[in-house]
């Protein structure tokens, strides 16, 4: 017996897979921007001469990079509470998320910031600028906008990877997915849709992540 | 009802993390022929086949791999093909893989200078004889490093297929936290040997790097 494909049946529950977009745009968004910023961190305590911290930063980058996001995911949700850190599933699978993104970005900016040619750094020295102000003057904006590319490709990833929060219950898209197919037993079409909802979504955020990046780095180049 | 101890977790969790290592191990395998295939295809130069080529390294670059074993689990089955959460892991880890490797691989026969091409066409050699003798040797000395740096990408990557249900180390904690009730310690237990897996394949990617790169200079 030949299989009737009917995407029809997803159609009644287009509410659930607008707002699955929604929550998975906004642990995105939330967990770009706070996991960018605290890679930045990272990577300025990794250049910084502090062998402590730098050290400390190191091993957080290699714990993180080497152990699957999902593993993570359940640390931080089933495993914190055992600390007294009880989080909601939007809470853990943001925290997750910048987590994550953190020590990949730690690594992308430090990278960047490896290829800001030494004499920049000295003549900001010899204009008797002090370290913050040599960092975020003369370092961090080069450096950034060198590996743009590689950063804007790990939001992507980690976008993607955003989908295997709907283990914990964050009710994101793969989460309406699973909860539409259990509902009208049409697993293939609402997977095979939320797959090309994935697909537009990291498109548009790479098209986003581009307009950004021009909009940051090709104004006036100084300051 | 039973203890359990440490020792106890931490066997059972090994016991899993065998699957862990053959269902990374088979899909970096098959992943590997497949990409490679790709990657000849992709370079003999028929356009369309590019842009088809093109388009699978998109597709499976822009989609969860989440998503890709959930499609591999659910729709074999409508074509009559039954898969179990094995089979179907592997393959969609395959595709997974190979799209991935297709890619990385391009970029380094690209590397190679147009003039190699050039010089071997002008001693007669064709298309395979070019890629054996000429492109490849020189491609993969280049390739090693970030392939053997993906490689971490795949094992981590095993850990989606407990999702659709095969018992590797990350699903194994899952079922042994359920009955013990010691996330922290059976997640923490999962971590630490995801770590003593790819942790040594991301030193090794490094230090092949570095060596490239004092060739090199």
């Amino acid at each position: 017996m030949a299989y009737k494909f009917d995407f029809g049946a997803i159609v009644p529950h287009w509410e659930l897979l607008l707002d699955g977009v929604v929550l998975t745009t906004e642990l995105t968004v939330i967990g770009a921007i706070v996991g960018v910023s605290l890679g930045t961190l990272g990577a300025w305590a990794r250049a910084s001469r502090a062998p402590v911290i730098s050290q400390i930063v190191g091993i957080y980058v290699e714990l993180i990079r080497n152990t699957p996001f999902l593993v993570q995911l359940f640390f931080i949700f089933f495993g914190l509470p055992a600390l007294g850190v009880k989080l909601s599933e939007f809470q853990a699978a943001v925290l997750a998320m910048i987590v994550n993104l953190g020590a990949y970005s730690t690594e992308i900016i430090r990278a960047g910031i490896l290829a800001i040619p030494k004499g920049q750094v000295e003549a900001a020295q010899s204009l008797a600028m002090n370290r913050v102000q040599i960092f975020r003057y003369v370092v961090i904006r080069p450096a950034l906008k060198k590996i743009w590319p590689a950063l804007s490709s790990q939001i992507v990833i980690v976008m993607l990877g955003s989908s295997v929060c709907s283990q914990i219950a964050a009710e994101e898209l793969t989460f309406a997915a699973n909860y539409i197919q259990a509902v009208n037993f049409r697993a293939f079409e609402v997977y095979f849709v939320a797959t090309a909802l994935y697909l537009a979504m990291s498109v548009l955020l790479r098209w986003v992540l581009k307009i950004f990046g021009n909009f940051l780095f090709e104004r006036r180049s100084h300051v | 009802m039973s203890e359990f101890t440490l020792w106890d977790i931490v066997y059972n969790l090994l016991l899993a993390a065998r699957w862990t290592v053959l269902l990374s191990l088979t899909a970096f395998v098959l992943g590997g022929i497949v990409g490679l295939l790709l990657l000849m295809v992709r370079t003999a130069g028929n356009p369309w086949v590019m842009r088809l080529v093109r388009g699978y390294v998109e597709l499976f670059q822009g989609t969860p791999l989440l998503m890709q074993l959930f499609i591999v689990f659910f729709g074999l089955p409508l074509i009559g093909i039954d898969v179990s959460p094995w089979i179907a892991a592997m393959l969609g880890l395959t595709l997974f893989t190979s799209a991935f490797l297709t890619e990385i691989w391009r970029g380094c026969v690209e590397s190679i200078g147009l003039g190699q091409w050039e010089a071997s066409a002008s001693l007669g050699m064709n298309f395979r004889q070019q890629m054996r003798y000429i492109i490849l040797p020189q491609a993969l000395r280049i390739a090693v490093p970030p392939t053997v740096g993906f490689s971490v990408q795949v094992v981590k990557g095993t850990a989606v297929a407990s999702i659709i249900g095969f018992v590797e180390l990350t699903k194994a904690g899952t079922m042994i936290t359920n009955a013990t009730y010691a996330p922290f310690t059976v997640y923490g237990c999962v971590a630490v040997m995801y770590f003593l897996i790819c942790f040594p394949l991301s030193l090794y990617a490094r230090h092949l790097e570095g060596k490239l790169r004092h060739v090199a200079r």
